[in-house]
């Protein structure tokens, strides 16, 4: 394989890797702050990705497509904590499993109902449907330059709002001890329902700017679960920085894996997962 | 455990419900019988699960994998590989690959526990998924593999019993999975099954006073799947073939549901989740197609409101007759 072939496979692996992050950034944080399996976060990733198509006729760009879509998810996220999640915190897993499993069902119901089973597609914002030539021979498509550009941002801000914000020192110190931050006067339930209203907006977001590159489909949102799961598996449950990483070396190991053993390309990411559970059985950055 | 005897009324229903499970073939409604086959085939899976969550308290996510496992190795001898269609020869190959493959998967998934341990069999359910979805030499495609007939019964010409028949097919199956219970319930008296349920109480103090936990769990998991091998076996024979769907998170979901339907830890729950949740699928698609959408509002509501499952309504309706004598 020659040069730019493997460079434009690095770069899609790269931006798939991103993509990842911000769905398994999420379901982490969740796991590590609330301590909750949430089996239906893959289907906001979905929701996020309907979102774009529905609203993408309506207001006619990408940009108000994302911002409206933001201010849905979020209001979807703190609702579905407000009336459900916040009763799942003291629950055991098994609660946690089967809560979120119906909600799957219910989602994917739904969905089914207002927008059918059909594969849908998003197109390209203009100004960004254009190609950088690589080599003498080879094109990269410029949107998927712009996702990476944006997801590498969204990770940045996650970053200083958990380590350098006066909520994200409320948010780590909810995940280590409950009751002592509620005694220091801190409103912990809020703590939690931005928290998990924030996942919520990182899936959704994935899915509205992945939507353009991807086709919008059934099952969408379980592939993505599953994936992700693998991701904080191999990160270690609760640590962003895991997480990072993990996502990376997952999306290299799909890419490379599709390009030099096609056959069994559907499998290489579990591999790198069964390797690094022998290595590390509780992920490579126990948080 | 409550043993089986100490209630005569337990003993009484037992009883009803066996000689109806033997009378129901006489109906002669095929549609029926195979649809009450079918449910029997779901109960040993569902008791082979129990076994890990009501049991051991492993919350296995994955279960799915060794019942598709289990069909595979018939379609794969019998179908591509055309090695033999005979009964005594699938079937013991179908229960050894799922517990060689269970018995491997158990020794990287019980490095882990809690949380991690339900996403980890969840993914690697998802290998076997794509190994049969993907990989040609194993029967890989959407659409799976289709059985040439039934598994023949012969011994040297001389034929004990068909298969084709469906009444057949329905002892056949109802003979096994009450071999399968009685094996559970001598399981459970055994020192392996007290361990367990051991391990299941407390983990630390049973490593404590010396028991290689792990060893132990490996055992279960290697068990489970094996039944579950069983449960996946029967499911192609009564099918017709497989698909690798069989093994899809989807199956895992409903068998776990079965289970929780029926009472973890209870030997015939299995028995009685299996049939609920199939007379509750199918009394659900007379009124609505939406199957899905009910069982989810449903599930939602039962894990908000009744946490304790169904078994706590009977605890509240009691705590409320004592209060209304006092």
């Amino acid at each position: 394989m020659d040069l730019p072939l493997i460079l434009i496979q690095a770069l899609n692996a790269v931006q798939y890797g991103l993509l990842l992050f911000l769905v398994a950034s999420g379901l982490t944080l969740i796991f590590g702050v609330m301590g909750v399996i949430n089996l239906a976060h893959g289907s906001f990733y979905m929701m996020g990705a309907y979102l774009a198509f529905s609203l993408a006729p309506l207001t006619g760009n990408l940009l108000a497509t994302i911002v409206v879509g933001l201010l849905l998810s979020v209001l979807i996220g703190a609702l579905l904590e407000w009336a459900l999640f916040a009763h799942l915190y003291r629950r055991n897993h098994l609660q946690q499993v089967l809560l979120t499993y119906g909600l799957i069902l219910i989602f994917e119901s739904l969905r089914s109902r207002f927008i059918g089973d059909d594969v849908h597609s998003v197109s390209v914002p203009a100004w960004l449907d254009f190609s950088i030539p690589l080599g003498d021979v080879m094109t990269y498509p410029a949107y998927r330059l712009f996702m990476s550009a944006v997801c590498l941002l969204v990770a940045a801000g996650l970053y200083l709002l958990i380590q350098r914000t006066r909520l994200g020192s409320q948010i780590r110190a909810g995940a280590a001890n409950r009751e002592m931050v509620q005694v220091l006067g801190i409103n912990i339930d809020w703590v939690y329902r931005l928290v998990f209203a924030l996942g919520v907006a990182l899936a959704a977001f994935a899915g509205m700017i992945n939507a353009p590159v991807t086709a919008v489909a059934p099952g969408m949102g379980m592939s993505m679960l599953i994936v992700s799961f693998v991701v904080v598996i191999v990160g270690g449950i609760g640590s962003v920085w895991g997480a990072l990483v993990a996502s990376q070396l997952i999306a290299f190991a799909d890419t490379f894996g599709k390009v030099f053993v096609p056959d069994y390309a559907g499998m290489a990411i579990y591999i790198v997962m069964a390797i690094v559970l022998l290595w590390r059985p509780e992920g490579l950055f126990k948080s | 455990m409550r043993s089986l005897t100490t209630s005569r009324g337990r003993l009484a229903a037992i009883a009803a419900g066996l000689l109806l499970l033997l009378m129901f073939p006489q109906f002669e409604q095929d549609f029926y019988t195979e649809l009450v086959t079918r449910t029997m085939i779901l109960a040993i899976f569902a008791i082979s699960l129990d076994l890990l969550l009501g049991y051991t308290g492993l919350i296995s996510f994955g279960h799915a994998a060794w019942f598709g496992i289990g069909g595979y190795v018939l379609a794969l001898l019998g179908t591509q590989y055309q090695v033999t269609n005979s009964l005594w020869l699938t079937l013991p190959a179908a229960i050894a690959v799922t517990a060689l493959a269970s018995f491997v998967v158990g020794l990287f998934v019980l490095r882990t526990r809690g949380m991690f341990f339900i996403m980890v069999t969840l993914a690697f359910a998802q290998i076997f998924y794509y190994l049969f979805h993907d990989v040609k030499s194993l029967g890989g495609s959407s659409d799976g593999l289709n059985l040439r007939g039934k598994p023949s019964t012969a011994i040297n010409g001389w034929t004990p019993f068909d298969l084709t028949e469906t009444a057949t097919l329905y002892y056949f199956v109802l003979a096994l999975m009450v071999a399968v219970l009685v094996f559970m319930a001598a399981l459970l008296r055994s020192p392996l099954g007290r361990a367990l349920q051991g391990i299941r109480e407390n983990e630390h103090r049973m490593a404590a006073i010396g028991f290689p936990v792990l060893r132990y769990k490996l055992a279960a998991f290697t068990l489970a799947g094996s039944i579950a091998g069983l449960a996946g076996y029967l499911y192609a024979v009564l099918g017709g073939g497989v698909n690798p769907e069989l093994l899809s998170w989807h199956q895992s979901a409903d068998v776990l549901l079965m289970v929780i339907l029926g009472g973890m830890g209870q030997l015939l729950g299995g028995v009685v989740g299996a049939f609920s949740f199939v007379l509750l699928q199918e009394l659900t698609s007379t009124f609505t197609k939406d199957w899905h959408l009910w069982l989810g509002i449903v599930i939602v509501l039962l894990v908000l409101f009744l946490p304790d499952g169904m078994i706590s309504i009977a605890a509240r309706v009691k705590a409320l007759v004592r209060r209304s004598r006092a």
